[in-house]
């Protein structure tokens, strides 16, 4: 004991938080246990080290506390079941010494959690909150406020999540090859929609919520970190990174949304753009092109164009292309006609945009209307486009979107 | 004590509001941030949220089975709920006055309206009734 703190304390006991609690679990074979001790020993952590200083090693620090209170809980356990008359069978469970870790199990741990918080077999908003819980090392109530809901009705989330991973009996290792690519996926979309949550919420009275995409970033690259031939997980943390660029530019001081072609390019994060490029760059030629790179491949494109005019429509167009051939998302083809529009004129888009009419996912719903009036705007239609932007307010969930629509329609009223 | 300020519209008026101005969109939008920045900044503020639009409003009833059996679409005249405010206040007068505020938000051509706002005390837990 005696270090001074001299990083942020939170993001140390984050940074630590999979990597202690992979021991813990590895070692008692008991996942739901073992993420209440390690929050425990989190909370010793942040209440003891301010006033004792750093320990030499923080992390043997919280491991061994984690430990003691698994050990107390385990005694106590077998103490109930000797009263019960039960044979103490479990009680041999509890290891006795101090804990040894080992550098590289610590990286497999902080992926079999990753896996398992992200395990096809749990709910999505849980999987969200125990991600965030037991891999980010966020409190419940800190998950809670992000999501805007009750501290109980969060805690609830994460220990029926952690009562999905007792009842499915999931062992605490890594998937066998086979499932390996499936298991990943689920991973990468849990991060993803951790990063959306807190972009497409982060506007106006909600701004708070920004931490929910730094915090999906930081643990993607951690992510990054352990699976860096992976080409989907670069391209996942290179789209978050160019999209949370724009993120001081695509709202007003007021809350209001403003489209990317209005956007004021100087306040996006160039260092984060710079990073991003460079992270897809490397990753694309390497062969194995899936979705979250070619988004990213995108998001590059306009992150790169200097001015709105500059942007280069055509290589945004071939790569919805391309986008369009491994994914069957009928969002994916709203915007590839949007693309196609600005190459090809709004008569090729229009054209996208009405052959998706008889797509029941996307038909009647509000992006199907904002883009067919964004391009009957383009054509010259004022009528169709006030009409569809209308229709698009009625249908739209979000405030500051309907408020950005309504306006649309009323621009062409004079 | 709680009160909730519900702001309830027809149909139409959704459509009216549709076909505002720029200028008069604005003008309630920026009313409606100012009204609860307002609410917060004197000590009184405790929820609002503002609905979708009524369009996809159904009314859901179990059947016997258990399955639900939903209604819609609904009649111009029906009232639905497009929006609510949840307030702290000491009595109800200063939930009337609020309300009032609200109900005055700018109309077309920026003249206040007189939107009806339904003022209903929230219950609270257990109380001691004394007795």
């Amino acid at each position: 004991m005696g270090q001074p703190l001299d990083i942020p304390l939170e993001h140390l006991l984050r940074e630590l938080t999979p990597q202690v609690l992979g021991t813990v679990a590895r070692r008692f074979r008991d996942f739901a246990a073992a993420e209440d001790a390690v929050q425990e020993a989190l909370l010793a952590a942040a209440t003891q080290w301010p006033d004792h200083g750093l320990p030499d090693n923080p992390r043997a620090w919280l491991t061994q506390v984690a430990f003691r209170r698994m050990t107390d809980q385990i005694r106590s356990e077998s103490a109930r079941r000797r009263r019960e008359g039960e044979m103490a069978l479990e009680a041999s469970r509890a290891p006795q010494a101090t804990p040894t870790i080992n550098a590289a199990a610590v990286e497999d741990d902080t992926l079999v959690l990753l896996f398992m918080c992200c395990h096809p077999a749990l709910s999505l908003s849980s999987a969200i909150a125990l991600t965030l819980r037991a891999v980010g090392g966020l409190t419940t109530a800190e998950i809670a406020r992000a999501f805007l809901v009750p501290d109980a009705t969060m805690a609830q989330r994460i220990s029926r999540a952690k009562q999905s991973i007792k009842d499915s009996g999931i062992p605490f290792e890594l998937p066998t090859k086979g499932e390996r690519v499936q298991r990943l996926r689920a991973v990468l979309h849990v991060l993803y929609l951790i990063f959306n949550e807190g972009y497409t919420s982060s506007a106006g009275p909600h701004l708070q919520r920004v931490e929910l995409s730094r915090e999906a970033i930081r643990l993607t690259r951690s992510l990054q970190n352990l699976l860096s031939d992976d080409a989907e997980v670069a391209g996942l943390l290179a789209l978050m990174l160019l999209t949370d660029a724009r993120r001081f530019a695509r709202s007003s001081n007021d809350g209001d949304l403003i489209p990317l072609p209005q956007q004021d390019r100087a306040l996006w994060d160039r260092h984060q753009i710079t990073e991003g490029v460079a992270l897809i760059s490397a990753t694309l030629p390497k062969g194995s092109v899936g979705p979250y790179q070619l988004q990213a491949a995108i998001a590059a494109v306009h992150d790169e164009a200097a001015r709105a005019e500059d942007t280069d429509w055509t290589q945004i167009l071939a790569l919805y292309d391309l986008l369009k051939r491994i994914s069957d998302n009928p969002m994916v083809e709203l915007n590839r006609a949007i693309a196609a529009a600005m190459v090809h004129g709004p008569m090729k888009g229009l054209q996208l945009v009405d052959a998706l009419k008889a797509d029941a996912r996307v038909a009647d719903h509000h992006r199907w209307h904002a883009v067919r009036a964004h391009l009957l705007e383009m054509a010259g239609d004022r009528e169709g486009a006030i009409k569809h932007f209308r229709a698009a307010a009625g249908k739209t969930g979000s405030l500051p979107e309907r408020d950005y629509l309504l306006m649309q329609a009323a621009r062409h009223l004079h | 004590m709680k009160y909730i300020l519900m702001m309830n519209a027809t149909k139409t008026d959704f459509d009216l509001y549709a076909r505002c101005s720029k200028e008069d969109l604005q003008r309630n939008v920026a009313f409606m941030r100012g009204f609860s920045k307002e609410l917060k900044d004197s000590g009184v503020f405790v929820a609002t949220e503002g609905l979708a639009w009524p369009n996809e409003a159904r009314i859901v009833r179990a059947g016997k089975d258990g399955e639900p059996i939903t209604d819609g679409v609904f009649a111009e005249s029906k009232e639905f709920l497009a929006g609510y405010w949840i307030i702290d206040v000491e009595n109800p007068d200063q939930a009337y006055k609020i309300a009032a505020r609200a109900s005055a938000a700018p109309g077309p051509g920026g003249i206040p309206g007189s939107m009806p706002i339904e003022v209903r005390q929230v219950l609270t837990g257990f109380t001691d009734l004394g007795i």
